[in-house]
Order: C-alpha cells, then sequence, then structure tokens
C-alpha cells in the first residue's frame, strides 16, 4: 500500500477506476467485466438523468415512507448522561430496515438496463426481503442466495422472502454463510450473463457497486443533515453506524464527510472479543486483500485464505467491509470501533426497555459504543446513531441467548 | 526466460500438426505426496503442457468439483509455498513441460508480486492465470512476471467481444486461454461449433496459440474441441478422479493418470481422424 495523500474533496471519490485511494477496483472474471462496464456506463447515465431521480424519489416517498424520522431519544440520552442522542429512525421504512433504499434504486436501473430477472445475496436476511420486495413490486423474478446457517438462524426472513414469491437458494459450500451467498451468487451471474441483473446488497464488491450503493444510501445522511439543522440548528458532533459491508454507515456518513467538525464512528462486529479468533471485525482485526471484485480489508490467515467471521448477527458477519470505510479508515477521517455479541445484546435490551424500540441486532453495535461516544462529546453536544433496522427477525437470537424457549 | 517453455512447446506442437493436451490438477488434493506423483506422471501419460491450480478459499468462478478440491487441499494445509515447493520437485525430472499455475489474486496480494514472481520463476514456473484478475487490473502483476520472464495467460470468455478483445489480449503473451462456456468450471458442455469461429477470432487478433477450457470433460468432446484449438483444458473432470478415486479407496495416481492417457491421446489423434482407443 502507498502512504495515503489527504484528499481535498472527500466526497470526489472514487476515482475514473473505481478508487478509493488504492481500495476498491474491478478484480472480477473477465465473463462478467463486460457487464461489469455496462452497469456502470448505465448507473452513470441514470445518475445524470433526472427522469431517473424524480421516479426514484416518487417510490422512496410514497412506497417506502421516506423521510424517516430523526427521533431524540430523551430517556437514552438521560441513562448516558452526555450528548444529546438522536436516533435516525430508518428501521421505520418498508420492509424494517435501510436496504430498501438500495434496493429501489437498483430495480429502477435493472428495468432501465432491460435486466429481467434479480439475483441478489443476503446475511441477516433484510436484504434478501428488501430485494424480494422490489422484485414483487415490479414484477421480476427473484433468486436470493442465502448461506445455510444463516437460513437456519433467520428462518422468519426466509419465509417472509417466499411469500414475496423470492426463491431462497440455501448454500453449503465454504461456511455456509454470506460470503459464500455472495460466491454463488456471482457463479449465477457468470452463468447467466444475459439475462440477469446482481442486486448487491452493500457497498462492497467491484465497481460500480461501492459507489452506486453508497449512493442510493447517502439519502439517509442528506436527510440527517437537514433534520438536525432544523431540530438543533446545527451539525452534529458524532454520527455512528454499525459496520458489516458498510452500505448504512456510508449512507449516513457520506453526505458529511467534507465536515471535518463531525466525527464519523463504524463500529464493527466484535464476535467473542478481539483477543479470540471469532469476530467479524475487518478493520480491527484484518488486512488489505482482494475478495468479491475490491482490495479492501479482509479477515485472512497468513497465506491470504479468507477466514470465518463471526457474530451474533447474521448482518455483519462478513469478513470483508467496503472499500470506501478501509480508505476513510486509512486517511484517518472515520474511526472504527468494535463491539462484542454480548455488548450488543445488552445495548438490544437497553433499547428496547428505554425506548420501546426493538433494534436490529445490527443496529445494536452502534447503541452498545454510543454511551461513552455521548459522555466522551459530552453535555451540550449532539450524536446521531443510525438504528438501521429492527428486532423483530432477531427475537429467536436473543431468546436463545438469554436461555430463554418463546 | 522460463516463459520460452512455453513458446518452444507451442512450435513443436505446430509442427507436428497436432492440439495440446493440458491436464488441470490441484496441488495438495488429496495431499502433497499424491499431487506430487501425479505431477510427475502427468509428461508420461500425454500430457503437453499442465495447469496445477493452487487453492483458495472463495474461487467464485469454479462449479462445485474445483471447489471440493480446493477445500481438500487446504485441509490438507496445501498453500501457494507448497505449490511452489511442488512445482520445484516436479522440475528435478523434468525440464521441458511447461508449468501454468491457476488461481485466485488473494494468496499473490499476500505474498506481494515481485517476491513471489522472483520464487515462482526459480521453482520453474512458466505462466500465471489469475482468474479474478481481468486486464484493467492486471498490470502491476504482469509487470512483476514479465521482469521475471513468465507469462501472464488471459482469459477471454463468449462476452468478450470484437470491441473488448484487444484491451484483454493488449499484454496477452504464452498463449491465450478461451473460456468455451458462461458460466463456473465443470458445469456447461463447450460446443466446437461454437468455439471454432472465436478462436479463430482470437488467435488472428493475438497471434498467439488458443487454449480452450471450461466444459470438456470427455475423450470424444477433448477430440472435437482439439480439431478446431490449440490446446484443450481439462480440469473438473480430473479432479473428480481424484474425489471418486479417494471415495472408493483406489491408487489416486493410477486412477487420474489413466483418465489422462484417454483424453491425450483423443487429442494426439483427433487431426488425423483416428480414434483413440
Amino acid at each position: 500500500m502507498n502512504a495515503p495523500t489527504l484528499p481535498n474533496d472527500y466526497a470526489a471519490y472514487p476515482d475514473a477506476k473505481g478508487r478509493f485511494g488504492d481500495y476498491g477496483g474491478q478484480y472480477v472474471p473477465e465473463t462478467l467485466m463486460p457487464l461489469v462496464h455496462d452497469l456502470d456506463a448505465a448507473y452513470a447515465a441514470a445518475k445524470a438523468d433526472p427522469a431517473f431521480q424524480a421516479e426514484l424519489s416518487g417510490f422512496l416517498t410514497h412506497y417506502v415512507g421516506r423521510p424517516s424520522p430523526l427521533y431524540f431519544a430523551s430517556r437514552l440520552t438521560e441513562h448516558f448522561g452526555g450528548a444529546k442522542i438522536y436516533l435516525k429512525r430508518e428501521e421505520l421504512n418498508h420492509t424494517g430496515s435501510h436496504k430498501i433504499n438500495n434496493c429501489m434504486g437498483q430495480i429502477l436501473l435493472a428495468r432501465r438496463m432491460g435486466k429481467t430477472r434479480i439475483i441478489a445475496e443476503t446475511g441477516a436476511g433484510q436484504h434478501g426481503v428488501a430485494s424480494a420486495t422490489v422484485c414483487a413490486r415490479f414484477g421480476l423474478p427473484c433468486v436470493v442466495y442465502m448461506g445455510a446457517v444463516d437460513v437456519e438462524r433467520q428462518k422468519p426472513n426466509v419465509f417472509r422472502m417466499n411469500l414475496l414469491g423470492a426463491q431462497v437458494e440455501s448454500v453449503t459450500s465454504g461456511s455456509a454463510t454470506l460470503k459464500d451467498a455472495m460466491n454463488e451468487a456471482l457463479r449465477d451471474w457468470v452463468t447467466n450473463v444475459h439475462d440477469t441483473y446482481y442486486m448487491i446488497g452493500t457497498a462492497a464488491g467491484m465497481h460500480p457497486y461501492p459507489e452506486m450503493v453508497r449512493d442510493f444510501q447517502a439519502v439517509i445522511g442528506r436527510e440527517v443533515r437537514e433534520q438536525i439543522l432544523e431540530a438543533e440548528g446545527r451539525l452534529p458532533d458524532a454520527v455512528v453506524a454499525c459496520v458489516g459491508g458498510g452500505s448504512n454507515a456510508i449512507g449516513i456518513f457520506h453526505p458529511f464527510l467534507n465536515d471535518e467538525g463531525v466525527k464519523l464512528i463504524g463500529v464493527e462486529a466484535a464476535g467473542d472479543g478481539m483477543d479470540t479468533q471469532r469476530h467479524a471485525a475487518a478493520i480491527n482485526g484484518g488486512r488489505p486483500g482482494v475478495l468479491h471484485g475490491n482490495l479492501t480489508y479482509l479477515l485472512q490467515d497468513d497465506q491470504g485464505q479468507i477466514t470465518e467471521a463471526h457474530s451474533i448477527s447474521a448482518g455483519l458477519d462478513y469478513p470483508g467491509i467496503g472499500p470506501e470505510h478501509s480508505w476513510l479508515h486509512d486517511v484517518g477521517r472515520a474511526t472504527y470501533q468494535t463491539a462484542t455479541d454480548a455488548e450488543s445484546l445488552d445495548a438490544f435490551m437497553l433499547l428496547s426497555k428505554l425506548e420501546g424500540i426493538l433494534p436490529a441486532i445490527e443496529s445494536a453495535h452502534a447503541l452498545a459504543r454510543i454511551g461513552e461516544i455521548a459522555r466522551d462529546v459530552g453535555k451540550g453536544g449532539v450524536v446521531v446513531l443510525n438504528l438501521s433496522g429492527r428486532g423483530d427477525k432477531d427475537v429467536n437470537t436473543v431468546a436463545a441467548h438469554l436461555g430463554r424457549q418463546i | 526466460m522460463t516463459q520460452a517453455r512455453i513458446d518452444a512447446r507451442f512450435a513443436a506442437l505446430k509442427a507436428e500438426g497436432r492440439a495440446a493436451f493440458v491436464p488441470y490438477v490441484m496441488a495438495g488434493d488429496p495431499d502433497a505426496a499424491t499431487a506430487l506423483a501425479i505431477l510427475k506422471g502427468l509428461p508420461e501419460a500425454g500430457a503437453d503442457l499442465i495447469e496445477v491450480g493452487f487453492p483458495f478459499s472463495d474461487p467464485m468462478a469454479e462449479g462445485p468439483p474445483i471447489q471440493r478440491a480446493a477445500q481438500r487441499a487446504l485441509a490438507k494445509g496445501m498453500t501457494l509455498k507448497g505449490t511452489l515447493a511442488l512445482i520445484a520437485a516436479f522440475r528435478e525430472a523434468d525440464q521441458t513441460t511447461p508449468v501454468i499455475l491457476m488461481g485466485y489474486m488473494n494468496p499473490l496480494v499476500t505474498w506481494g508480486f515481485q517476491a513471489f514472481a522472483r520464487d515462482a520463476a526459480v521453482a520453474g514456473v512458466d505462466g500465471m492465470i489469475v482468474v479474478d484478475c481481468p486486464p484493467e487490473e492486471a498490470d502491476p502483476l504482469a509487470d512483476a512476471l514479465e521482469a521475471n520472464g513468465m507469462a501472464l495467460i488471459f482469459l477471454t470468455t463468449p462476452t468478450t467481444d470484437d470491441k473488448r478483445l484487444p484491451t484483454v489480449i493488449r499484454r496477452a503473451s504464452g498463449f491465450v486461454y478461451y473460456v468455451s462456456v458462461a458460466g463456473v468450471t465443470g458445469v456447461k458442455e463447450a460446443d466446437a461449433a461454437a468455439v471454432a469461429p472465436n478462436v479463430e477470432r482470437i488467435r488472428k487478433a493475438s497471434g498467439l496459440p488458443v487454449a480452450v477450457g471450461f466444459g470438456i470433460k470427455t475423450p470424444e468432446r477433448a477430440a472435437a474441441i482439439a480439431q478446431v484449438a490449440d490446446a484443450v483444458v481439462v480440469g473438473s473432470a480430473l479432479v473428480d478422479e481424484v474425489a471418486e478415486a479417494v471415495e472408493l479407496n483406489e491408487d489416486v495416481t493410477r486412477r487420474v493418470l489413466s483418465k489422462v492417457d484417454s483424453l491425450a491421446k483423443a487429442v494426439r489423434f483427433a487431426r488425423r481422424g483416428l480414434t483413440a482407443v
């Protein structure tokens, strides 16, 4: 890696080759390269087309239910006794998470490109459900690849996808989790190049996905900016989000990248703890390498074999992270902390009891760090946390960890 | 200049008027010692060039047979370093058969391109195929290999149209690989009639021999492809032999080499209108 040079405009990336500094790129088999170039061109045209943006905006308003509220969590704030804590209520979106923002953008693009079959990968099932939802809405067949381990721990979401008409393919290869689901989706795409659109769920993979998914999720940060200015008359001191692949985090971070007074804090999944091998923290516990089309921080052994991630949260159980996060970490514009399974479970319970909101176990990782962050910022300050999904899907997991039967 | 071995081999085959047979074996499958025994037996069984896979945990363009082969090799502790040791051991007895390594980027990124290229050349590697390294990302690796006399072999596919072909062959050397089906290894079957015009197109544009692989399983199919291509690559069908021999507790080396023998004969006699048996 070259030593990172500090950019003047953080928001100007990726460059023409799909790079955020050294990170990103297009490491895909030749069969896919023409498709990836087509997608790049089609997205660039759509991005610049007011008609596309207007169509997307209409669906986000009337179908997804945007804007999502920015809610002042007064009891949580009081509990920690630090800065005011606001929650960006992405869990109130249709389908219960931020994932639908990206899916709506990509399905409109797929239609524009004349694609007739959609494939997707999913970990927790949130992206799978969102993909199945937009496919139902636009009448396109949808195949969702999901690791067999995740199929087991996220049964309600599997059934939801089936109800929405999607075919869920249980993936048993490799470690049978999200990375293997992504491998299978890529194998499907290589095989069905003529009609298939690959709807990647996070801001990772080969260019243009990291840029495109970020753009579709940046609606979160744009709304927060307006909402916090209206509520507090100022920008927040810190913006906090959980990070697996990192789409909810980059979505809320991106509109603040050039506001250097706003701290950007991602929280990775530490699983059993960073002193163990069982975690999913690519930045805190990995090093740069190439997987799924991009150069980025990865969990891997000393021979460059990808190692299994471990997290209570299926949505964060991925050995990589989006390339823009890798770059923001290296240049120091964002910082990446961690939260263990146990800390996240505590945070899950805390938010449920104090605010009457069941957070997704993914979002609970960010909540696990919010107390310290709010105290560091101090009274008089303002922090915003992206509550990226709702926790109804996780009640079985939480019950199991509490030793309870439901 | 080890790439010279590839050029010399294709020149000799051209003089003979026949296509090359190129078996693919996975390093360390089912274990290092057996893989070496197979490797050593390949030239006599009829291999003109040899592709050796180095295992990766997440091989995104492979079908189930090669995925499983990689898992078997990794379970037995095979590494990229171990793969080079295997090639070095093979080279002790064979100085002429070109060896091409095939795999994925990340183990190479981990090693470092420069250091890897130096060590691979010393071990006796002649070229590399890196599945997730398209021409757009290839320059740093190609530079390192070239400086050490090795070829980076590029893949062309049914989606590589005339507009894209110049980009793909810009830095091609040794030979060009034509992936005969849009798909992963070892699933769909290659169709010689559909392959022929593409081989011709790529040969003409690159001035290099064209090897065809992905989807060639039987001697009949190999013979048909050998009529139109400069080299025929068979991989999944051979690693399946390893899997079956292990399962049936048979002699793995003998079983694989016997399959190689039948495929190699089919390729060798294809253009003379003779049958393999």
